[in-house]
């Protein structure tokens, strides 16, 4: 029997795959999207967003159970029974850790899009031209002015809140009204200001909706986006992208689909169909695509292109540069300030704001030079302590239980997201000697963090403690709280792009350049890390790619 | 990942939490409990009483109205490392003892100040081990019987509806509202011990 064939393959359906999968039925190809996990429907598999506190299995606490399930998943300190079920079985499906390495992955329609941060940060020329001016890794074959409208188009799609604060590292988008900083943060805000020209503390950039947007939302203010939103007021591939495709009558979801292998044609450089292995049944299935969308999340693209066409190329599909697999970033972070605030015993909130405060990179900007290159950001909060909090002097009984049911002293405290350079050799291997429960061989994890970093980390710790000292904070204790690779989940590289074949996987709309109806946009394809939140970026050169394949299939170049 | 999750990490880093979850970090990676876990109901018993002396009935109900004792066993059982359990199981017997030598009378037949004088006591002791103890060194049996109280009290409906506030959609964030010394705290569902 001949296989189905599709204008278009998506493989994986998380925070790129579902736009990709939005962006290219909506310009008329119909697209198959292939996802390795089960269906999560929208709303109906939130199982415990509404579930009250006290009816939270173990109140949150971690079983011995849920530890032996998710060993990596309890050592990034995630493990929450109530979303367990977003997160990869760790058991079925292991890796090898050369070096320490925790790869938290989301194995399910909607991918890491239920659970993500939500912060949405564009990056700026700063991090655009950064590689090239210190002769780092490899130039981006970008610059601001190419992604910008698709910044727009995304954010305006998606929905992001946020304020216009005009400043140069950090874009302003197509932003929703902000959400508020609290009394606490608005004077910190004001006292750094005023202190330093060039660092500011603003609310985050966050894809939550503070008013009904493309008929979803509002945020409701609850505080629980990552056990699913039944409102739809996060972004999510379930709240936005998948219902935007399924509208175009052109989608077909195909869960339980495992890509193995991408059929590379020699003959025509192009790649004529995936091999797909049905999870559950075990069965073989092939689809054939004009144009197939690499999504799968930044190191499960790598492993595909890594099992493709090793015929022609051992170690895989876009390996004749030496790149691929290679060049491994993530944002090293952790590092940071806390402190007590004194007084505001008067003032409190309301309602439970799913983000906190952001402060741009203020580091390495202009003329200065420390003693790293690159920068970093901090998000925060300020809050009044709760019932978990220490009274000494109560000890037990009911002045205790007097005290810790009314509101405690404000804190406040921030940590430190760093950019990781791009070093040639942190990277992802294949393993062909370890299996995973289908029999395919696992990725090896060799990355870590060196010099530039650490010393960036001395910054990152002193620098926030600075400026809660000249805020008046009290206490204030900057702490280093350990950071392993991949912890942040902002995992980048293994497929960077770049202008030359010979060292770069992909070109500048993201095409295998061993392969042009190959486009691979999600985290695998960065050259550099930047220091903001990745996730938009991705999705801004997913909407930019697709747009460049239609017209490319349209003129038949591909 | 949740960053303010984050955050109240790197406050508990820091020492501004009073209970860290010691027991709960410590990385038990087997569901293999080493010895038998089974709490009998003269266990409860005396974990309900021990729970109501450090939350007591007071305008509000007391820690034993949630089925305190039941739930520091489920918790124990379900959750702990094995130091950690060895630890709070022991010192039942330990509080007892205590009891007699102080008080000359078990815990269950001492009067409220008597367990009040005790288990203060207690709590400065655990104080001053949890400031020395060392990485691997499992907590003091009190130390955890706080936090248990203090956890399944606070998360319990009653703990979230009467003690504290708590309402599932508040539908709108103000950063700045007056309050007045006495208004309950709200319950956050997101901070997690």
């Amino acid at each position: 029997m001949a296989a189905e064939h599709f204008d278009a393959i998506v493989i994986g359906s998380g925070i790129t795959g579902g736009l990709a999968a939005k962006e290219l039925t909506e310009r008329g190809l119909r697209t198959l999207v292939l996802e390795r996990g089960r269906n999560v429907t929208h709303g109906v598999d939130y199982t415990n967003a509404t579930t009250p506190p006290w009816k939270i299995a173990h109140r949150g606490m971690a079983s011995r159970e849920l530890v032996a399930e998710y060993p990596v998943l309890r050592r990034a300190r995630l493990a929450y029974e109530p979303n367990a079920s977003f997160w990869a079985n760790e058991h079925d499906c292991p890796y090898v850790e050369t070096k320490p390495f925790e790869w938290l992955r989301g194995y399910q329609v909607g991918g890491r899009s239920l659970t993500w941060g939500r912060h949405c940060y564009r990056w700026s020329d700063v991090d655009f031209e950064a590689n090239a001016i210190e002769g780092v890794g490899v130039d981006w074959p970008i610059r601001y002015r190419d992604i910008a409208p698709w910044y727009d188009h995304v954010e305006r799609f998606i929905g992001v809140s946020g304020s216009a604060e005009g400043l140069p590292q950090l874009p302003d988008g197509q932003f929703l009204p902000p959400m508020e900083l609290n009394v606490v943060e608005k004077d910190v805000a004001a006292r750094i200001r005023k202190r330093w020209n060039d660092r500011r503390l603003i609310i985050g950039r966050i894809a939550n909706l503070t008013q009904q947007h493309n008929g979803r939302g509002p945020c409701q203010y609850r505080d629980k986006c990552w056990l699913g939103c039944p409102y739809g007021a996060y972004y999510s591939t379930q709240s936005a992208s998948l219902p935007a495709a399924a509208a175009t009558g052109k989608l077909t979801l195909r869960p339980f689909s495992i890509v193995r292998e991408l059929r590379y044609d020699r003959d025509r450089k192009r790649v004529k169909g995936v091999s797909v292995l049905d999870a559950e049944t075990k069965q073989e299935i092939e689809y054939t695509a004009n144009v197939v969308f690499l999504c799968a999340s930044t190191f499960n693209s790598a492993w595909i292109l890594m099992n493709s066409a090793t015929d022609v190329w051992p170690d895989g599909l876009g390996s004749s540069s030496g790149e691929l697999g290679h060049n491994v970033v993530d944002h090293h972070f952790r590092a940071g300030a806390s402190g007590r605030v004194e007084g505001y015993e008067e003032r409190y909130v309301y309602g439970r704001r799913p983000c906190g405060f952001y402060v741009p990179r203020f580091r390495n900007l202009g003329s200065e030079r420390r003693d790293y290159v690159r920068g970093f950001a901090y998000q925060g909060s300020a809050s009044r302590q709760e019932w978990t909090r220490d009274v000494a002097e109560l000890g037990i009984g009911a002045a205790l239980k007097a005290e810790l049911t009314e509101p405690g002293p404000w804190t406040i405290g921030m940590t430190g997201f760093g950019e990781t350079l791009p070093y040639h050799d942190n990277r992802v291997t294949l393993d062909r000697t370890r299996k995973d429960k289908w029999g395919l061989p696992v990725l090896a994890f060799d990355c870590r963090i060196r010099d530039n970093e650490r010393r960036m980390r001395q910054d990152m710790m002193h620098d926030a403690a600075e400026m809660l000292e000249a805020s008046g904070v009290k206490d204030v204790r900057p702490t280093d709280g350990s950071y392993t690779f991949g912890e942040s989940i902002h995992e980048m590289g293994t497929a960077r792009m770049g202008n030359d074949p010979t060292t770069s996987v992909l070109n500048a709309y993201n095409q295998v350049w061993d392969a042009p109806n190959v486009f691979v946009t999600d985290g695998a394809c960065m050259a550099s890390s930047s220091c903001v939140n990745p996730s938009l970026t991705y999705m801004a050169l997913t909407a930019r790619a697709v747009e460049f394949a239609t017209r490319q299939l349209a003129s038949r170049d591909l | 990942m949740d960053r303010r999750a984050a955050i109240g990490r790197l406050l508990a880093i820091t020492g501004t939490l009073a209970i860290g979850a010691d027991a709960f970090l410590s990385g038990c990676s087997r569901a293999t409990p080493a010895r038998q876990r089974a709490f009998t109901p003269a266990d409860i018993a005396l974990m309900d009483e021990i729970g109501e002396t450090i939350l007591p009935t007071t305008d509000t109900p007391g820690a034993k109205a949630v089925g305190i004792g039941q739930f520091m066993a489920s918790m124990a059982i379900d959750c702990y490392d094995d130091a950690s359990f060895a630890s709070l199981y022991d010192g039942l017997a330990t509080v007892d003892e205590a009891c007699r030598r102080d008080a000359g009378t078990s815990f269950m037949s001492a009067t409220p100040a008597q367990r009040t004088a005790l288990l203060d006591k207690l709590d400065v002791e655990q104080r001053a081990k949890s400031r020395r103890r060392t990485d691997g060194e499992a907590p003091h049996y009190f130390r955890l019987m706080k936090e248990l109280t203090l956890l399944g009290y606070f998360s319990s409906e009653i703990g979230c509806t009467q003690a504290l506030r708590y309402v599932e959609a508040p539908g709108a964030y103000r950063g700045d509202v007056p309050y007045r010394k006495g208004e309950r705290a709200w319950f956050n569902p997101t901070r997690r011990v």
